[in-house]
C-alpha cells in the first residue's frame, strides 16, 4: 500500500516536473553571457581584495596566535615538568627525613626499654636477695623458736608438776627428780609422736 | 515567472549601468552576493584573529580550527612544499563555503551556480598550476603525461589520455561545482513548488522532502567547497611533487 503511494508520488512529481520543464523555455540563464564579463569582473574584485586582505592582515595574525598559543603551552609543559622535578625532589627528602627519625624513634624506643629491662632485673634481683634474706632469717628464727621451745616446755612442765605436787602433797618435792621425770614423759612423748 | 525553478540563477542589474568602454560590468545581484560572500569571511576572520587571548573565544576558535583544517589538508594532500600557496587556497575555499552557503538562505543568490564564476577559478587554478609546475621542472614537467611502468606499446594511448584528462581539469573542476549547486537549488525550488501546487492536503510529503533536501544542501555545500580545495591541493601536488 505503503509502497504504492510512493510509486503514485513519484509519478506525479516526474510529471510535474515535465510540465514545469516544458514551460521553461528561456533555458539555463547561467549560459547567458549578457553578465558574463561584468560576473568575472566583480570575481576578480572581490576575490581578490578577500585573498590579499586575508594573506597580509588576517592570516598571519591567527597564525601568530596559534604559534604563540604553542609555544606558550610548551613553555608551560616544561615549567610544569620541572616543577614535577622539584617536588619529587622535595618528596624524596621528606621521605629520608622521616625515615631517618623513624629510626631515631625506635632507637630512643630501644634504648628507653633496655634501660627499664635493666632498671627492672637490677630491682627485681635486689628484691628478690632481701626476700631471701628474710626467708632464711625466719627460718633461722623458727628453728631456734622451735629448738628453744622444747626446753621451755619441759621446765614449765617440771614447774608446773612441782606446783601441783606441792598442792596434792602439801610437802615440797625435790624438783631436780620432777624435772627427770618430766624430761622423760616428754622423751616418751616424743617418740610416741615420732611412731605415729 | 516565479514558479521557473531556473528563475532563481537570472543575473540582473543593480543600480546604475557601468560601461567600461564598451563593456558591461554593471554591479548585479551576483556581484552583490560575492561582495557579501567576502565581507562575511573578512568580518568573522578578523573579528576571530583580533583577540590574542590563550584560551580562544568562539569566534577565535573558529577562525583557528579553519585555518588548521585547511592547513592540515593542505599538508596532507599537497606535502610542505604547498605552504607558500597556503593563504590561496584559504581563501579559495571559504569563498566557495561562503558562496554556497549563503545561497543556502531562501531568496538568496549562489554565485556558485554559475559556470561563468566555477570556470574562471578553476581556469586560475589550472594557469597558476601548470606555470608552477613548468618553473619547478621545466621541460620536465612534461614527463607528468608519461606514467612510468607503461609497456611501449600503450604508451602514445595513455599520454594521449593523460593530455585530455589535464586538460578536462578545469572544466571538471568547474562544473562538478556549477553543476551541484545548480542542480540542488534547482531540486529544492521544485519541491517547494510542489509544496505550494499539492497544497494543504498533498504538499507534506514534498515539504518533508524539502526538508531533507535542505539539509543534504547544507552538506553538499560544504563538500563541493571542500571537495574544489581539495582537488586544488592535489592538482598542486602533481606541480610540486612531480611523480612518474
Amino acid at each position: 500500500m505503503l509502497k504504492k503511494i510512493i510509486i503514485l508520488v513519484f509519478v506525479t512529481c516526474f510529471a510535474c516536473f515535465n510540465t514545469v520543464f516544458a514551460a521553461e523555455s528561456g533555458g539555463m540563464p547561467q549560459l547567458n553571457p549578457e553578465f558574463w564579463i561584468s560576473q568575472i569582473f566583480w570575481l576578480i574584485i572581490t576575490f581578490g581584495i578577500l585573498f590579499i586582505v586575508l594573506t597580509k592582515v588576517i592570516l598571519p595574525k591567527i597564525s601568530d596566535n596559534l604559534e604563540t598559543r604553542k609555544s606558550q603551552i610548551l613553555e608551560n609543559i616544561e615549567t610544569a615538568d620541572k616543577q614535577k622535578e622539584e617536588s619529587q625532589k622535595k618528596i624524596d627528602e621528606y621521605e629520608k627525613i622521616i625515615l631517618e627519625s623513624k629510626i631515631k624513634a625506635k632507637n630512643y624506643f630501644n634504648d628507653a626499654r633496655e634501660k627499664i629491662l635493666e632498671d627492672i632485673n637490677k630491682k627485681r634481683a635486689a628484691l628478690e636477695k632481701d626476700l631471701d634474706e628474710e626467708i632464711s632469717n625466719t627460718e633461722n628464727e623458727l628453728f631456734e623458736f622451735k629448738e628453744s621451745s622444747g626446753d621451755k616446755v619441759t621446765k614449765i612442765a617440771a614447774e608446773t608438776s612441782a606446783e601441783l605436787i606441792k598442792e596434792l602433797i602439801g610437802e615440797g618435792v625435790n624438783s631436780s627428780s620432777i624435772a627427770a621425770i618430766v624430761e622423760d614423759q616428754a622423751k616418751m612423748n616424743k617418740e610416741r609422736k615420732d611412731v605415729i | 515567472m516565479a514558479s521557473n525553478p531556473m528563475y532563481q540563477f537570472n543575473v540582473y542589474r543593480i543600480g546604475p549601468e557601468i560601461k567600461l568602454g564598451s563593456v558591461d560590468i554593471s554591479f548585479t545581484n551576483a556581484s552583490l552576493f560575492m561582495v557579501i560572500s567576502s565581507l562575511a569571511i573578512l568580518i568573522i576572520f578578523n573579528l576571530g584573529a583580533k583577540k590574542k587571548t590563550l584560551i580562544p573565544d568562539k569566534l577565535q576558535l573558529l577562525s583557528e580550527l579553519s585555518y588548521s583544517f585547511v592547513a592540515k589538508m593542505i599538508s596532507d594532500t599537497a606535502g610542505s612544499k604547498a605552504k607558500p600557496y597556503f593563504s590561496f587556497i584559504f581563501s579559495l575555499f571559504m569563498f566557495v563555503l561562503f558562496c554556497n552557503m549563503f545561497g543556502m538562505i531562501p531568496y538568496a543568490f549562489t554565485v556558485t551556480s554559475h559556470i561563468i564564476v566555477t570556470f574562471v577559478l578553476a581556469a586560475f587554478i589550472f594557469v597558476g598550476v601548470t606555470i608552477i609546475g613548468f618553473m619547478k621542472h621545466g621541460l620536465g614537467y612534461l614527463k607528468l603525461f608519461v606514467p612510468s611502468g607503461v609497456p611501449m606499446v600503450l604508451l602514445p594511448l595513455i599520454v594521449v589520455i593523460e593530455i585530455i584528462s589535464y586538460l578536462s581539469r578545469p572544466i571538471s573542476l568547474s562544473v562538478r561545482l556549477f553543476a551541484n549547486m545548480m542542480a540542488g537549488h534547482t531540486m529544492m525550488k521544485v519541491f517547494g513548488g510542489f509544496v505550494i501546487s499539492l497544497g494543504i492536503v498533498g504538499g507534506w510529503l514534498p515539504l518533508s522532502f524539502s526538508v531533507a533536501l535542505t539539509g543534504l544542501e547544507i552538506l553538499v555545500a560544504f563538500l563541493q567547497a571542500y571537495v574544489f580545495a581539495i582537488l586544488t591541493c592535489i592538482y598542486l601536488n602533481d606541480a610540486l611533487n612531480l611523480h612518474h
